[in-house]
């Protein structure tokens, strides 16, 4: 079985975010990392190949150059290869663009499973699996925690608001993972040692048969016009518990109007 | 601006961040019309009408009795097309977020999630879309037809306009592909009073507590109040409560009246799911618990006795 995982490159989580006043896009100049919810899909990719015997995890991403050095990460927990589009054209791409992207990747690939992890931890966007899933025309299942295949088939344990839903699709099929689906490995010394001389190779949007028209900026429908401060809260009161608290809360709910 | 909105329902109701939703786009003006997917979604119709639709598209079928995003692509793919469709709205939901990205792939249109506001400003649509951790509101925008919003749960309180709504049915068609995914089971767990989405009062548990036993300080506490227990994510994963009343960055977003934090340290994490409350009451043993920065009032001290205390008094006052 083939399993593609996609896989975003973010800023390092200790790095201040912030976005640029003139591109109003997030500054990406400092430390980059492989986003922490998709290493939980790099995981699921692995346990599935492994419990299959045979396979491969390939890690398709979108992102500078540099990016390729994060992904070595996967690399080192076990994953086969990376496939990294990188092309100046791509840079501003939104949700449209980028799911053009990754699905004319994905699709040069054609995977038996696509992995994706639960959100991105620079934008917290959660929806590009079904953006890709549809221009791949494919099942999906998302927020999956529990995942098992059988016979060509997946089945997926996710969460919503109501409980637990139980789904399943044939391959292949799309799947994003939540993060409550596996703990992580550590990558070994030697996965470490063994990553930089595994496949890593760089596609441009041509390879991928894209006009630079349909990504990047152009290719976008989404626009950003300004950035502002988020409203103030009010004045906020900090007391000690001098065994009134409990009054003083119920006094303030009752001056609050809230009870 | 001809607005199409998606009215999500739940166990034979309309759930009330989309009534929200709907509620918002009809006092942004223009034609408002809604559309509910489901099997057996008929009866609920007359609701939309009630909170502002002017016309509400019902597409029911039995291959859309499962809560499942792809077929309810179809549906609305083609409802958009041929209605005309300049902008559609969803109250952000696990099933809806997948329904408004997958429509967005279909129609090559755009998409912004996340957002806490939606305006008219100089004649376009504009969203506001809290960024990195809330601390930059930016202000989106879309340069397609259509333009596909994702709302923020617990944005828009439902206003009630007393309207009726034309009822027009759609036909559904699939693609193969959308059919291809199969709902074997659903769990749904039943808690008592109202959910966290649509509670006005929540109280809100965290590691503080000590042990899952100490849920009940917190469940006594809601009971009193009227209100529903959440959960943060640290005890959500040590398992001393079930995930459906997770807040936060991994669970959900609410925005209720009243929201009190026990034993909540109030990371990030947690802060960006209830920030948007109206009045944040904290109660927590550490002074330099970061929930105490942005807490309407703040409490240090042993929640083990100030909350039994304060469930003693609501209830006596609510009893006089």
């Amino acid at each position: 079985m083939k399993i593609a995982v996609c896989a975003k490159y973010v800023p390092d989580a200790a790095a201040h975010l912030r976005l640029d006043p003139e591109t109003k896009r997030l500054d990406r100049s400092g430390e980059g990392a492989l986003n922490q919810f998709d290493v939980n899909a790099v995981e699921e990719a692995l346990r599935l190949k492994e419990a299959g015997g045979d396979g491969e995890v390939v890690i398709v991403s979108l992102g500078p150059e540099r990016a390729l050095e994060a992904m070595r990460k996967a690399l080192a927990m076990g994953a086969d290869r990376v496939v990294l589009v990188s092309d100046e054209g791509a840079e501003g791409s939104d949700l449209v663009a980028t799911s053009r992207i990754l699905a004319a990747a994905l699709e040069r690939e054609s995977p038996d499973l696509v992995l994706f992890g639960q959100q991105a931890s620079d934008s917290d966007g959660a929806v590009l699996w079904a953006a890709v899933a549809d221009r791949l025309r494919r099942p999906l299942i998302s927020q999956v925690a529990e995942l098992s295949r059988e016979d060509g088939r997946v089945r997926g344990k996710r969460q919503t608001e109501y409980g637990y839903d139980v789904i399943e699709a044939p391959l292949p099929a799309v799947i994003a993972v939540s993060d409550a689906i596996n703990e992580p490995r550590y990558p070994s010394l030697k996965g470490i040692m063994g990553a930089k001389k595994k496949p890593q190779e760089t596609v441009s949007l041509g390879v991928l048969g894209l006009e630079a028209g349909a990504v990047g900026e152009a290719g976008s429908a989404t626009q950003v016009y300004a950035l502002g401060d988020p409203p103030p809260r009010g004045e906020t009161r900090k007391i000690e518990d001098d065994g009134t608290a409990a009054n003083a809360i119920l006094e303030f709910l009752l001056e609050k109007r809230v009870i | 601006m001809k607005t199409l909105v998606f009215l999500e329902d739940h166990g034979g109701a309309l759930q009330k961040d989309s009534l929200g939703v709907l509620s918002r786009a009809v006092s942004l003006g223009g034609e408002v019309e809604a559309v509910l997917i489901g099997s057996g979604v008929d009866g609920l119709a007359a609701d939309a009408g009630r909170f502002g639709a002017a016309r509400v598209h019902v597409a029911d079928h039995e291959r859309l009795g499962s809560p499942l995003p792809q077929p309810r692509v179809d549906v609305l793919a083609k409802l958009v097309r041929d209605g005309g469709f300049d902008t559609v709205v969803f109250a952000a939901t696990v099933l809806s977020a997948d329904i408004a990205a997958g429509l967005a792939a279909r129609l090559d249109a755009g998409l912004n999630w996340d957002l806490t506001d939606l305006v008219e400003h100089d004649g376009r649509l504009v969203g506001k879309r809290p960024a990195l951790g809330d601390s930059v509101y930016v202000d989106v925008g879309w340069s397609s037809s259509p333009r596909i919003a994702l709302i923020r749960s617990g944005t828009f309180e439902p206003i009630e306009s007393g309207g009726s709504a034309e009822v027009v049915k759609v036909e559904s068609e699939f693609e193969e592909f959308s059919l291809a995914a199969t709902m074997l089971e659903q769990a749904h767990e039943d808690s008592e009073g109202p959910s966290i989405e649509d509670a006005d009062i929540i109280v809100a548990g965290g590691r503080g507590l000590g042990g899952p036993e100490n849920f009940a300080l917190v469940e006594e506490l809601a009971k009193a109040l009227g209100g529903a227990v959440a959960a943060t994510r640290a005890v959500v994963d040590a398992g001393w409560y079930p995930y459906s009343t997770q807040v936060g960055q991994t669970g959900k977003t609410v925005a209720p009246k009243l929201y009190i934090a026990c034993g909540i340290s109030g990371a990030i994490q947690h802060k960006v799911g209830m920030q948007g409350s109206g009045l944040i009451v904290a109660i927590n043993k550490d002074p330099n618990a970061p929930i105490f920065e942005y807490a309407d009032l703040g409490v240090v001290g042993d929640l083990h006795e100030i909350v039994p205390k304060l469930t003693e008094l609501v209830r006596a006052r609510k009893a006089a």
